[in-house]
């Protein structure tokens, strides 16, 4: 950065002083291009910057596999990774998993975050509501969803079922505290306001509570994608017929290692989006609140 | 403006509101007329908050009787309209969309135009965190007011702004008063604020009406005043006879705090 600093200024310093009179060398307007030129180079700079070990580490790891220090058996080369992932997509089957495995994951997040949020919503708005169910969600909670695997092989066998259920199970709980949290976080003051300006049970709920529960909802939401994600490979890891997990677990069997890191970059690059939506949500959402303006 | 809608009347028979053991408020007699501006001070905690919100609905009397036009108060009015001592603006919600809550849609148009009267008709799409302490009770006093209140109840709506935001505001709510003819009812700690805006000034002391003196002075009125000055410190010197016995260290007319009695030595 710094020596093209130095050669832009060189140059800029020759320019006006060879080409221009003395008085146009004083106004703004011949160095003004290259002080544009220079923050554009200082912010492209700034955006490149990131990707600079990720891009050594990769190409390290190519020329390490197509030199042969590494085995295809442990590390497939990055580019037979592309190319696997380029053939299952022309083969439609690609498309068909992640189709598969993300239907399963939004589905069990609809059921377990639904019921997370209803059950949020009541438990945090109703008194009796939270007196009666509380603290038994409190202590089911303390089970890791994942300890859940043998009685849910029992109740559901090895099928769909059971890959929803565990989902569901995990996703519930995050969703369901933040929720409850969130109510119960709600300004009185705001509530009384509320009151005081005629606004119905339902329009105190409707502009009120819930919009003011927001962001903890949301956060409680992130956790939950975070979770579905790892709950779903571990599901599908177990036992599938179809699904990314399969296609991994299916590609171990015939020692693809390079079908193995497609499925496991599949993971990667659906949990990264299922981020980014729920910071959209947040962005959207929250536009009021100083914090994501 | 017309005077669409005349302030109503507003009168106390023995009023009393207990805590459990604690009497906060006792057999208050009050009347304020249809129109009139009263304002009632007092040291914290002597129930002058009590009574507001006795008479806003938010609390119901243990004893005697609050009526509003001869009909007994039950809850929350129409009528009524409060101003809080902060302004309880919903963040989620843009200024304008903050006036018409509670209201049906087809009066985004007047809540505009409250909005202008306050001098925030260019902030209307603003966010309320993006506005200063001042311009927030502003939202705050056109959103009571877009509702045409027949009373409106302000809990020391200025406490927290600076001296000079508050004169102005004094001079908007004046105003305002003047043009739509509600009743109005100030909870405040500042004599000042009292006399500058009330018709009548009453004093509440160990939770009842001690005192009640009428404001004649003509409007609008001028701090720098001789009869404004003497009215003040006639006031202040009623309300500091009695010593506080909650928490002299906070309370606004203490005098050993300089910094609050500069605001009344003028």
């Amino acid at each position: 950065m710094s020596s093209s600093h130095k050669d832009l200024e060189a140059l800029c310093s020759l320019e006006s002083a060879f080409a221009q009179p003395a008085w146009y060398v004083a106004s703004k307007s011949t160095w003004w291009p290259w002080l544009k030129v220079q923050r554009f180079l200082q912010v492209v700079a700034e955006r490149l910057l990131p990707w600079l070990v990720p891009v050594l580490l990769v190409s390290v790891w190519q020329i390490a596999s197509s030199q042969g220090w590494m085995s295809v058996r442990v590390l497939p080369a990055p580019l037979a990774v592309v190319d696997a992932a380029w053939a299952l997509a022309l083969s439609g089957e690609l498309a068909k998993h992640v189709q598969i495995s993300a239907g399963r994951a939004l589905l069990g997040l609809a059921v377990g975050g639904g019921l997370g949020l209803v059950l949020g919503l009541l438990t945090g708005s109703i008194r009796w509501a939270e007196t009666l169910l509380d603290s038994s969600i409190q202590m089911v909670r303390n089970i890791p969803a994942l300890a859940l695997i043998p009685l849910v092989i029992l109740w559901f066998g090895i099928d769909e079922i059971a890959k929803l259920f565990l989902i569901a199970v995990a996703v519930f709980f995050p969703i369901y505290i933040n929720t409850f949290h969130g109510i119960r976080n709600v300004d009185p003051g705001l509530i009384e306001m509320g009151r005081t300006y005629g606004l119905s049970r339902w329009g105190l709920y409707r502009h009120i509570i819930l919009p003011g529960a927001m962001s903890s909802i949301l956060v409680g939401l992130r956790f939950s994608l975070g979770l579905m994600w790892v709950i779903l490979i571990v599901a599908e890891t177990i036992s599938a017929q179809a699904g990314i997990g399969y296609l991994t677990m299916n590609a171990r069997e015939f020692l693809q290692t390079d079908v193995v890191l497609v499925g496991i970059l599949l993971y990667a690059i659906l949990g990264k989006l299922a981020d980014v939506f729920a910071k959209g949500l947040e962005r959207y959402w929250l536009r009021w609140h100083p914090g994501y303006q | 403006m017309t005077h669409t809608h005349q302030g109503v009347r507003l009168e106390a028979r023995h009023l009393g509101k207990a805590y459990g053991e604690r009497q906060v408020l006792h057999n208050a007699l009050l009347t304020i007329e249809p129109g009139e501006f009263v304002a009632i001070v007092g040291r914290s905690g002597c129930g002058k908050s009590t009574l507001l919100r006795l008479i806003a609905g938010l609390e119901t009397p243990t004893q005697g009787q609050l009526q509003i036009d001869d009909q007994v108060i039950k809850g929350l009015s129409h009528d009524t309209r409060i101003m809080f001592q902060e302004a309880r603006l919903l963040p989620w919600r843009r200024v304008l969309d903050n006036v018409v809550l509670g209201l049906p849609e087809s009066q985004r148009h007047a809540a505009a135009k409250v909005l202008a009267q306050v001098g925030l008709g260019d902030r209307l799409n603003e966010w309320p965190a993006k506005l200063s302490g001042g311009q927030r009770q502003r939202v705050a006093l056109a959103r009571a007011l877009v509702h045409q209140p027949r009373l409106l109840l302000l809990d020391e709506p200025l406490g927290a702004l600076d001296a000079l935001t508050r004169i102005e505001m004094h001079t908007l709510i004046e105003q305002l008063w003047r043009d739509n003819g509600f009743t109005a009812l100030l909870v405040t700690h500042d004599v000042q604020e009292a006399v500058a805006l009330a018709d009548r000034v009453i004093l509440i002391e160990d939770g009842t009406v001690s005192f009640d003196e009428r404001i004649d002075l003509p409007r609008p009125r001028s701090r720098g005043d001789v009869r404004f000055a003497a009215l003040e410190k006639r006031i202040l010197d009623r309300v500091l006879q009695q010593p506080d016995t909650e928490q002299p260290v906070n309370d606004v007319s203490w005098p050993g705090l300089p910094a609050h009695g500069l605001r009344w030595a003028v």
